[in-house]
């Protein structure tokens, strides 16, 4: 599945491990959370990166200090109508402080993508079809919001309170949502 | 009423082009029906019956007369010509065409309207108070503060996929006409030691198949701690509710199920984290908010109006109007109304385009241009000078608008039934019209007095029958129509749920056995005793006995 980044079409370095085997593996993996909880020791001392891939149901609070062991952090989506990925992600930036890499994997819609960057993901699998374009579109749809995120956007309410200009400052907030995510298209790793 | 600034209009002005797009993409087929649905329902669209039905959000009840005009001038254009005013104080359509409906909502838009979560499982219109501002025992405006969560409700981005719809109600006033233990979270305002307002916190109630009154999770929130409040409690609910049953989804299971100290205690952990962070109300919120709910310019006036006396005197018609419609208001000289949508054998809470236009231009005339919908499928005109009620009487009756049965048995909740609604398993509509005609004599209606009538066409329950006085509730007995009767539920202060009193009837009974049980109160009743009153104290049995004599 391609993946998109900050905005843009990436290639994925990193590789999924089902089972124990894969653990050894030297270039960065992402251990289901069911085996780090039986490998933690030994993954503790891995030197290469290593993600996590946290599933719908597993709250990340529980992982408290490891947190920041992980350079990524997949969460799961089983289908688009299961929302509990929204506040894992919002948890993992907001409350325990991690700051790398955070993954929407799964049934993501173009539509919830606006949703789903406000609750703090950087990186998501599309579907091959997709047109990374229309994703962005979709981000910048709506230019201003009423509630406070993992994104930091100030919301509405602090608009009002800090904008004197007050004349459709949301025409200058749509221009500035897109130039936040710009349509770039590489085929390198980006860095984390 | 709250007006909308330049970021709210751009808001709702990019929502419709959002979807504008969506349904381009559902017509072309580039979005399938599955796809598309958490879309449409995030905008209020259903798939119903025989059509799309749009519900509009009317957030906490408030229309002003422009509004009014516009939903009149929608029913005509991409309707039959009415409309359908909701339990949840919304409008429904119930025939728009899917390509028309990007053009409809840009066209509320312009009147600061939307269709936002009005459905889908997300967080809903909130509801409050219709009496709002100008109930004589409300403590604080709650409208002030359902305007705060509906902004921060609204695509609120962590709580668009919840497990199940969500519904919060607001109320400043120790009398509950917002039924605020019937919600998934009901708010209901008090003052603290120092005479500042707070809230209290229920959570839970619901109806459907599984009728639960809200439980009390803190008895006293202080307004400035509303929003990281209502945060912790869908933050808990997102991440625990659950997902597998939809019939078990809602909010009211989860309290049930970890109990109601341990979902509180869950709350208050989650509160402690984030109660100083940005969701805390800085009181200039307060204040700015609070500020478009200013009272409107109202005259000094003596309470006591000679004219009103006179014209009650002379017109007996007039006269039992202003016993059920008329309600007393806190600003001397002044009152509130009452328009029944529930003409004898109508609709309930249907109504006409030209009904709109003529509740819209009386209310410009008579109540400062603001129009409320209530809980009970009515509308209410707040700021009515007494001197003037008459001549809004005889304003009102040239639409069919004056039925003078607020409050009595003909004013009867319904939902749209087996007539609209694709999960129903009975009709309601026919059911209600019926029982209204039986009731038809307004001086043996007013005899009897306040009682609360609902009918639900299926356990669903979206007229509320388990909290009505009488509940009637649309069953499926081997393929026909049948329906239950439950007796003794309440929606006000001392909320009750109601019993199920015997064997569901076919749908021909149902106004015979409303008329029985109504006689068994009136034979049984102590004076001044409601149907309520006497239901409490007698219990079940003697209306079972009359009901079930024959059968
Ligand atoms: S109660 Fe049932 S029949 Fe009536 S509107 Fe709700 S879902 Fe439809």
């Amino acid at each position: 599945m391609p993946l998109l980044r900050h905005g843009a079409i990436v290639e994925d370095e990193w590789t999924r491990v089902a089972d124990a085997s894969g653990l050894a593996d030297p270039l960065p993996i992402i251990v289901p959370h069911d085996l780090w909880l039986a490998h933690r020791d030994r993954l503790l001392g891995r030197t290469q990166p290593l993600g996590l891939h946290l599933p719908a149901g597993q709250s990340p609070e529980t992982l408290a200090e490891d947190i920041q062991r992980f350079s990524l952090i997949a969460v799961a989506f089983p289908k688009f109508t299961d929302g509990r990925g929204f506040s894992y992600g919002r948890l993992l930036r907001e409350r325990l402080g991690y700051r790398r890499e955070l993954r929407a994997v799964g049934q993501v819609l173009r539509d919830q993508f606006a949703f789903i960057l406000r609750c703090g993901f950087d990186s998501f699998e599309i579907a091959d079809a997709d047109d990374p374009a229309d994703w962005l579109a979709a981000a910048a749809a709506i230019s201003d919001w009423y509630q406070p995120g993992s994104d930091g956007r100030p919301t509405i309410q602090r608009r009002r309170a800090h904008d004197t200009g007050r004349a459709f400052a949301w025409q200058a907030a749509v221009g500035s949502a897109k130039s936040r995510l710009p349509l770039r298209r590489s085929t390198g790793a980006a860095a984390h | 009423m709250y007006r909308y600034d330049e970021f709210d209009q751009a808001f709702v002005a990019q929502r419709v082009d959002q979807f504008r797009d969506q349904v381009a993409r559902r017509i072309d087929g580039e979005l399938s029906e599955d796809e598309f649905k958490p879309l449409r329902l995030m905008n209020g669209l259903y798939l119903q019956l025989h059509a799309y039905m749009l519900r509009v959000a009317i957030p906490y009840g408030v229309l002003s007369a422009r509004q009014m005009r516009r939903l009149a001038h929608i029913a005509r254009t991409y309707d039959r010509g009415y409309g359908h005013f909701t339990t949840r104080q919304n409008i429904q359509f119930n025939w728009p065409k899917l390509a028309e409906v990007p053009d409809l909502l840009a066209e509320l838009a312009e009147v600061e309207m939307h269709a936002i979560q009005t459905s889908g499982n997300c967080i809903r219109n909130v509801t409050a108070d219709p009496l709002a501002g100008v109930a004589p025992d409300e403590i604080e405006d709650p409208r002030v503060h359902a305007e705060i969560i509906r902004q921060w409700s609204t695509l609120h981005p962590e709580f668009a996929f919840l497990p199940r719809k969500f519904k919060i109600a607001v109320t400043g006033a120790p009398n509950d006409r917002a039924v605020t233990r019937g919600h998934d979270i009901g708010l209901r305002m008090h003052r603290d030691g120092d005479g500042r307002p707070g809230f209290e916190v229920m959570v839970g109630g619901g109806q459907g198949r599984t009728p639960i009154l809200a439980k009390t999770i803190r008895p006293f929130l202080p307004a400035a701690d509303l929003l990281s409040y209502l945060e912790a409690i869908l933050r808990v609910y997102n991440q625990l509710g659950r997902r597998d049953n939809i019939y078990k989804a809602r909010i009211k299971i989860l309290v049930e199920q970890v109990g109601v100290e341990a979902f509180a205690e869950m709350v208050e952990a989650e509160w402690r984290n984030i109660r100083h962070g940005e969701l805390h109300l800085p009181a200039e919120e307060l204040a700015r908010i609070a500020a478009y709910f200013a009272p409107p310019a109202y005259e000094k006036l003596p309470d006591h109006c000679l004219a009103l006396e006179a014209a009650r005197a002379a017109d007996p018609g007039f006269a039992s109007w202003l016993d059920s419609n008329v309600e007393a208001h806190k600003q001397p000289g002044y009152a509130v109304v009452t328009i029944s949508l529930k003409p004898h054998g109508g609709i309930p809470g249907d109504a006409t385009a030209e009904q709109m236009e003529a509740v819209a231009d009386l209310a410009a005339h008579y109540s400062f241009g603001e129009i409320r919908v209530t809980y009970k499928q009515n509308l209410v005109l707040a700021d009515v000078r007494k001197a003037d009620l008459h001549e809004l009487w005889l304003g009102l009756r040239l639409d069919d608008l004056a039925t003078a049965n607020a409050g009595l048995v003909s004013d009867i909740i319904a939902c749209p039934g087996l007539d609209y609604c694709n999960l129903a398993n009975a009709r309601s509509i026919p059911i209600a019209q019926e029982i209204g005609r039986r009731f038809r004599d307004i001086e043996r209606e007013h005899g009897i007095g306040p009682v609360t009538v609902n009918v639900s066409g299926c356990i669903n329950a979206c007229a509320h029958h388990h909290m009505a006085n009488i509940g009637i509730l649309g069953v499926d007995k081997k393929g026909s129509e049948a329906y239950q009767i439950t007796l003794g539920g309440r929606a006000t202060e001392d909320a009750a749920i109601g019993a199920i009193i015997g064997p569901a009837v076919a749908g021909d009974q149902v106004a015979d056995a409303v008329e029985t049980i109504v006689d068994v109160y009136l034979a049984g009743r102590r004076s001044g005793e409601a149907f309520i009153d006497t239901y409490r104290r007698t219990g079940p049995e003697p209306f079972k006995e009359k009901l079930y004599a024959t059968a």
